[in-house]
């Protein structure tokens, strides 16, 4: 366990390095600014909680593709409650009404044994259906402005890590020494204190409650009991039944956990990223979640790369498109090692095709000085199909994900 | 003997009513909850609907969406699912209108044209999620639902950079308009023919006489050629198709791909028949709500071009409800809990049946 965390460290270095590289060559300052790393991560939260939900459901064998449904209600809900009651009792909403959607999936699928992927797209219809009507009616009634947003959420107060990124402790200002050192634009010194800056500085307390997320589910669905049993029920639920484990308890469970979590991203999305609820606020997360979580091998870690680098994908095509457009210098690095790998185990052709895609990335690089920006916002779905491409192979989900299962044996 | 008819018949029945009643109540529920009465809406919404004029208008509606439904029906016979139908129509839709406009051929030969343009593309780029799904093993359903966002993004770059007609000083960025041999001519003049009066805003696309044709195609080629056999084999157990000589792998990227195709002419309804070029009005949705279509109308072309009928029904008919003051889309909770009550219904229907079943056996061989 240690010495992968001392891995991912190493290669987020790496990475790091590398773009204080492309930065220096193209002037895309904003590949490293803090205003990136904090964006990233606020993009990150919803669709690392989506993830983190999706994990709960299919290890306890439920495939969730309504994850994206869950989060509409969650959003909804965080906007609708949060603006009325203040934004802690809209999350908890939110968190509320995105089980109340897994609730739904879960009768569906463990006691009625509906299809996951039917009952999971039935619920995404339904939700964005329902939101839209009740919206309508609030609209309607003269409660919101507009049929498709919410009034303003109060926000949730901020802090940083002390000394080293700024906020406030018991009425103590913190100095901001992250701050000062990404100021200085030192090559890769000043890189690393931004990007670390970004990630620490200026966090609402739900991102915190979000990131710690991670380790708690690691120790809930690795460490205790419960989780051994809800895994076991993902795994091999006849055996588990013959156990004593109660799978349809177990699956319920993680089809709930899966909608709370999702919900709880929802509401992020309204009251944190954004400070209302307004329709298509989703727009896809839920899927990207589970796009996340697939890439992350169903392990929390993973999760967590996969939605850092979706959320630093969108983060750069929201603020800057100029780094995008650097971005592509990192594609044509990338190609270029594979060049060189596929070389040397003697694979002339594929490094030959790869080279020539390599030279039209590179060619392209410096003939466009800037990309249009309806291209723009397709880069994180991009990065997501490249990724699935490229890691799909080694994945192993749990072995009974997505088989409905009947306690007996019964059709 | 008799009574095990009776009993069949009771069994076929009871999915589908049970999925009304339980959507009536739910949908009842929503009205009574902002104060209304149910039974108005219901008066209200089909008094309004049966109009001539309701009722051209739903099939309109209801083309696109029976098209958008076989292309996913083909997917999941054979075990896949592609949601990225939105994607691939749209896709279709625009370069079929805008490669549709740059030439003049004799009437039929230009609409047949356009389509396989539309056909092409679609189904491109559906082979994409194809290809990954075969060489890298990802997920159809992860990486449909990515192209479906990619589509969005390439179709509105393409459209106010490439492919639209800066002749004409409009907001709207629209594609030049198709010449006459490429529309598709209305049914109207026929339907005035037969008695049928004139309503305003009226006109049934033409397309609709090839969705019907493309149902029949469907059913035929899904359940009476080799090929729909090993499609749906496939779909219903891979590794026994394997053993038997269907390349599965094979039948994966075609399946996808030939949604794909179907797909991209989903939005040509409206794109031939009315507005007679790719615009940014274009209709979003089509192809989510054909989900819901093929889910309802169990993958068959006659459920389906039911399940069709009625959500274009839904739709054309709740636009009355503004008149009493019931928000119209009340139609997408009618539309969702058929959609949830049906799926249920049907796997209850389907496991005691085969409960049923086994008893009938255990007392044949007793006796």
């Amino acid at each position: 366990m240690k010495s992968k965390s001392l891995k991912a460290l190493q290669y987020a270095a790496l990475l790091i390095f590398i773009l204080s590289i492309i930065r220096i060559f193209t002037g895309a300052s904003d590949l490293t600014s803090i205003g990136t790393a904090s964006a990233a991560l606020l993009l990150s939260v919803p669709i690392a909680l989506a993830g983190l939900g999706g994990l709960f459901s299919e290890r306890s064998g439920v495939v969730n593709i309504g994850l994206e449904g869950m989060m509409i209600m969650g959003a909804w809900a965080g906007g609708m409650i949060g603006s009325k009651h203040g934004p802690w009792i809209g999350l908890f909403a939110a968190i509320c009404f995105g089980s109340v959607g897994a609730l739904l999936h879960a009768i569906a699928t463990i006691t009625f044994g509906v299809d996951h992927v039917v009952s999971g797209v039935a619920i995404n219809i339904i939700a964005a259906g329902l939101v839209r009507y009740i919206s309508t009616i609030f609209y309607k009634s003269g409660a919101w402005l507009g049929p498709s947003q919410s009034p303003d959420v109060a926000s949730i107060g901020t802090n940083g890590l002390p000394v080293l990124s700024g906020g406030t402790y018991f009425g103590w200002k913190s100095p901001d020494v992250l701050s000062v050192l990404a100021e200085k634009h030192w090559f890769f010194i000043s890189d690393t204190a931004a990007v670390i800056r970004g990630v620490t500085g200026d966090l609402s307390y739900v991102t915190m409650i979000a990131i710690a997320m991670i380790p708690l589910s690691v120790f809930i669905l690795w460490r205790t009991a419960f989780g051994l049993r809800l895994r076991s029920a993902g795994e091999a639920p006849i055996a588990a039944e013959s156990l004593g484990v109660n799978v349809y308890a177990m699956k319920y469970a993680g089809v709930l956990i899966s909608g709370g979590l999702a919900g709880l991203g929802g509401g992020f999305l309204a009251i944190v990223a954004a400070n209302h609820y307004q329709e298509n606020q989703v727009a896809g997360r839920g899927y990207i979640g589970l796009a996340a979580l697939l890439f992350g091998n169903y392990r929390p870690g993973g999760i967590l790369m996969g939605a850092g680098l979706f959320g630093f994908a969108d983060a750069l095509q929201l603020r800057d498109s100029a780094s995008i457009h650097a971005l592509i210098l990192l594609v044509v690095l990338i190609l270029l090692f594979l060049v060189v790998r596929d070389f040397r185990k003697g694979k002339a052709l594929k490094a030959g095709l790869t080279l020539a895609f390599a030279s039209l990335s590179l060619w392209y690089f410096l003939a466009v000085d800037q990309l249009p920006g309806q291209l723009v916002t397709m880069t994180p779905y991009i990065t997501t199909l490249l990724v699935m491409a490229v890691a799909s192979q080694r994945l192993r989900m749990p072995a009974a994900d997505g088989i409905p299962y009947r306690r007996g044996g019964m059709k | 003997m008799k009574k095990f008819k009776l009993s069949t018949v009771l069994l076929a029945i009871a999915a589908p009513l049970t999925a009304a009643v339980v959507s009536i109540i739910i949908s009842s529920l929503a009205v009574l909850a902002t104060k209304k009465s149910p039974m108005d809406a219901y008066t209200t919404m089909w008094e309004f609907g049966t109009t001539s004029g309701s009722l051209m208008q739903m099939l309109n509606t209801a083309t696109p969406y029976y098209i958008a439904a076989i292309a996913i029906a083909i997917t999941f016979r054979a075990g896949l699912f592609n949601i990225g139908v939105e994607g691939q129509l749209r896709l279709g839709a625009m370069f079929g209108a805008y490669f549709g406009a740059m030439f003049v051929l004799p009437p039929v030969v230009h609409i047949i044209a356009i389509m396989v343009i539309a056909m092409t593309i679609g189904g491109l780029w559906a082979a994409i999620a194809g290809y990954l799904k075969v060489k890298r093993g990802v997920s159809e359903v992860i990486s449909t639902i990515m192209l479906n966002s990619l589509a969005g993004g390439l179709s509105s770059y393409l459209l106010a950079n490439r492919f639209a007609d800066r002749t004409t000083a409009s907001n709207n960025l629209s594609t030049k308009e198709i010449p006459a041999s490429g529309q598709f001519p209305d049914l109207m003049p026929l339907l005035n023919k037969l008695g049928v009066e004139d309503q305003p805003g009226g006109g049934v696309y033409g397309m609709l006489l090839f969705a019907i044709t493309l149902g029949v195609l469907f059913w035929f080629v899904i359940n009476r050629t080799r090929f729909g056999f090993e499609l749906r084999a496939s779909g219903a157990n891979p590794i026994a198709a394997r053993v038997s000589g269907v390349n599965s792998k094979r039948m994966t990227f075609v399946a996808l791909a030939l949604s794909g195709a179907v797909a991209g002419l989903a939005g040509l309804p409206a794109v031939l028949g009315d507005t007679h070029a790719f615009n940014m009005g274009f209709r979003t949705g089509i192809g989510f709500t054909a989900i819901a279509v093929a889910l309802l109308g169990r993958n068959s072309a006659v459920g389906m071009a039911i399940s069709a009928l009625l959500f274009g029904f839904l739709e054309v008919s709740s636009r009355a409800l503004e008149l009493i003051d019931i928000a119209p889309e009340t139609y997408v909770i009618m539309q969702g809990s058929i959609l949830l009550s049906s799926v249920i219904a049907y796997e209850v229907v389907r496991r005691y049946k085969i409960t049923l079943q086994s008893k009938e056996l255990a007392k044949a061989v007793e006796a």
